[in-house]
């Protein structure tokens, strides 16, 4: 194994995963009490940090995880190694400048990409490179592609294209007219998180079917019926975001007949293939099969809810409340993290099979997360059910009223919060530890401090 | 025909489906009455922005969830403008204490008061549709 660098793009993924947990807790610690750091470090920076962590966590993690797929389990010949160095050393120094950008108060961006926008240049550079370099190399060595090199392709793409798509406010005649201006910045959201499940879905599939031994699931019609199902959803399925605006009601039609079919696509595969799985696979990829397991049972919970408040008449009320917090944790943490847990573990066992599973950080951490999760994602129910209580069905109720009656559940929140963060420091800091070790003395690991050295300095 | 070719196909049929989908999206107008931000309020605006009252606030129930919504702030008989401006430096509970002249503070209450004038949330006057669907109430509608 030459190329180290799909590794190091896992390192910074789980380094991003464990900041983002610190401040994941910061900000619930400001629901229970709101002056503690108000004065310090206020809610308005604790959350973009959060949630510019997380997500980096997932697109991060899902590039170093394809990457690594391509040229270490496929052993295709990347169409150029300078590419990956140059993408990682761009992402690095931008992911830099994001929080630089963040602690100097140059947050000039938008909801969940609050940095100053001339960082999105970078960014977009790096897909652009990251796009290059996988169909260079895919379309030069693979005939008859399998359904997940279809959805990393697709992914990638159509990221650069709703990365973009969620700046044009900067156009004037974007921002200048706000129904339009909104929907279309709630449009590239939806659009951008359908680009990632693209790659981290795919990731799945590519799992499986190791795990399998078997690519007949990543090719059949059936596969390909649901890709081009999520791609259309991808594509026309953004609206539910924004039902309540008043917008022309033909995107609301769309969106509400688009959204019906969404998310069979996975549990349909998933179950398809735990059906004929065999015993003795499991056992050679526990760890990762175990957390598809899981990511199967977040899809199903997931399927529900975000079924239910696709239709207009649940999503009038539970638009607005945390239900709508617990549909995006749920689905960032109960399936991607817990796909790309199952992909870093894969992984691990693959560059280092003596890796024991049966550590005590792993286990118990593993159950901690899956019912830590599920006791903060009720809470979070809880806690939108009653804000849309007290929205529709009551009168005179002040909204801190509402907030200060709320404390319990807050305070809940925060509990279950912190058992999550536990679970995820202790799994994450496993991980990062084996990968550290298959690392040392390589020389990528130079290039990664080299960096690191070059940018300390050149904040100095 | 080669499955590649094939797939090829349909992404391409729903690439155009999707581009003059995104071409009228992108020409999108209000529902009726289209409503165009004043330099005053996208000043408003870059301020909202740049201080990110957005990660507590909600605007047609987008964004954060420590503060209330502020759609319609402005045109409730009981807040309006001046209340706004009231509490833009007044530190109130976990909100940070800004420090906004009276210039800053005016375009932030013009930037709410723009997007009160785009529609109402919560639609306390929608209309439930027994197909799930709801009709939304406009602000031009008697
Ligand atoms: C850290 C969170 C936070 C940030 C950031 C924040 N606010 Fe607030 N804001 C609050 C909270 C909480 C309240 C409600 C206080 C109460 O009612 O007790 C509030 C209340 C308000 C109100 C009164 C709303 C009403 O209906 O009573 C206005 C107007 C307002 N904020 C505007 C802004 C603007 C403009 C910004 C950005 C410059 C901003 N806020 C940033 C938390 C925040
Ligand atoms: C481990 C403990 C965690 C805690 C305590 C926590 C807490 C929070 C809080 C308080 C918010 C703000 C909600 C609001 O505006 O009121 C939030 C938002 C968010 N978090 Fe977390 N979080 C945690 C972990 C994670 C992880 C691991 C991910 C993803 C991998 C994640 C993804 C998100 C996203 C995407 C949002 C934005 C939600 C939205 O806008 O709807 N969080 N989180």
């Amino acid at each position: 194994m030459k190329n180290k660098t799909a590794l190091l793009f896992l390192i910074l993924a789980l380094t991003a995963l464990l900041i983002g947990v610190f401040f994941g807790l910061l900000a619930a610690l400001q629901y229970i009490i709101p002056d503690l750091l108000k004065d310090y470090i206020p809610f308005n920076k604790v959350r973009p940090f959060h949630v510019t962590s997380t997500i980096s966590w997932i697109v991060l993690c899902a590039t170093g995880s394809i990457y690594f797929f391509i040229t270490q389990i496929e052993h295709l010949k990347l169409f150029s190694s300078k590419l990956i160095h140059t993408h990682f050393i761009i992402f690095i120094v931008t992911g830099i400048g994001i929080y630089v950008s963040f602690l100097t108060g140059k947050m000039e961006g938008r909801e969940y990409l609050a940095y100053s926008p001339i960082l999105t240049i970078p960014i977009l550079l790096g897909w652009i490179l990251f796009g290059v370099n996988y169909f260079k190399t895919i379309i030069q060595n693979v005939k008859n592609w399998p359904v997940y090199y279809w959805m990393w392709g697709t992914g990638i793409i159509f990221m650069i294209y709703h990365l973009s798509e969620a700046h044009f406010w900067l156009i004037p005649n974007f921002r200048e007219y706000f129904i339009r201006d909104i929907s279309v910045q709630w449009k590239s959201y939806g659009s951008f998180v359908g680009s990632w499940n693209m790659l981290v879905y795919g990731i799945a599939i590519y799992i499986m079917s190791k795990i399998k031994k078997d690519e007949s699931s990543a090719r059949g019609k059936t596969v390909f019926f649901f890709y081009f199902l999520g791609l259309t959803n991808l594509m026309f399925g953004w609206a539910h975001h924004t039902y309540i605006i008043p917008t022309q009601p033909w995107i609301r039609y769309v969106a509400y007949g688009v959204s019906m079919t969404e998310w069979i696509l996975l549990i349909y595969i998933i179950r398809e293939w735990k059906k004929s799985l065999t015993k003795e696979d499991k056992k050679s990829y526990c760890m990762a099969y175990k957390f598809l397991i899981t990511a199967d049972f977040w899809v199903f919970l997931n399927l529900i809810l975000a079924l239910l408040f696709s239709i207009p008449a649940i999503n009038f009320f539970t638009h607005g409340t945390h239900i709508t917090v617990a549909h995006s944790m749920g689905t960032t943490i109960g399936i991607n993290t817990t796909i790309l847990f199952a992909s870093v573990f894969f992984i691990v066992s693959k560059i280092n099979p003596s890796f024991k599973i049966n550590q005590f950080a792993v286990k118990y951490g593993r159950n901690l997360f899956r019912i830590s999760l599920f006791l903060f994602w009720i809470t979070l129910l809880i806690a939108g059910v009653k804000k849309s209580y007290w929205m529709y069905f009551s009168e005179n109720i002040f909204f801190s009223e509402m907030q200060d009656s709320l404390y319990y559940v807050y305070l809940a929140i925060f509990v279950f919060g912190m058992g999550l963060a536990i679970s995820i420091i202790s799994l994450g800091t496993v991980l990062i530890r084996v990968l550290t070790k298959t690392l040392k003395n390589q020389e990528n690991l130079v290039l990664y401090s080299a960096t690191l050295l070059i940018i300390i300095n050149y904040q100095y | 025909m080669s499955n590649a070719k094939k797939n090829i196909i349909v992404i391409s049929t729903l690439i155009v489906i999707f581009s003059i989908y995104n071409f009228s999206v992108y020409n999108l107008r209000d529902y009726k009455q289209p409503v165009k931000l004043s330099s005053k309020a996208i000043q408003g605006q870059q301020l909202w922005q740049e201080n990110n009252c957005w990660s507590c606030h909600q605007i047609y129930g987008l964004g954060g969830y420590l503060g209330p919504d502020l759609t319609n702030t402005f045109s409730n008989p009981k807040k309006g403008k001046e209340y706004i401006k009231t509490f833009l430096n007044s530190g109130i509970k976990s909100m940070p204490k800004f420090n906004f002249s009276e210039d800053e503070k005016e375009s932030i209450a013009i930037f709410l008061k723009y997007i009160d004038s785009t529609g109402y949330y919560p639609n306390y006057e929608a209309n439930f549709k027994l197909n799930g669907w709801v009709e939304l109430k406009y602000k031009d509608e008697e």
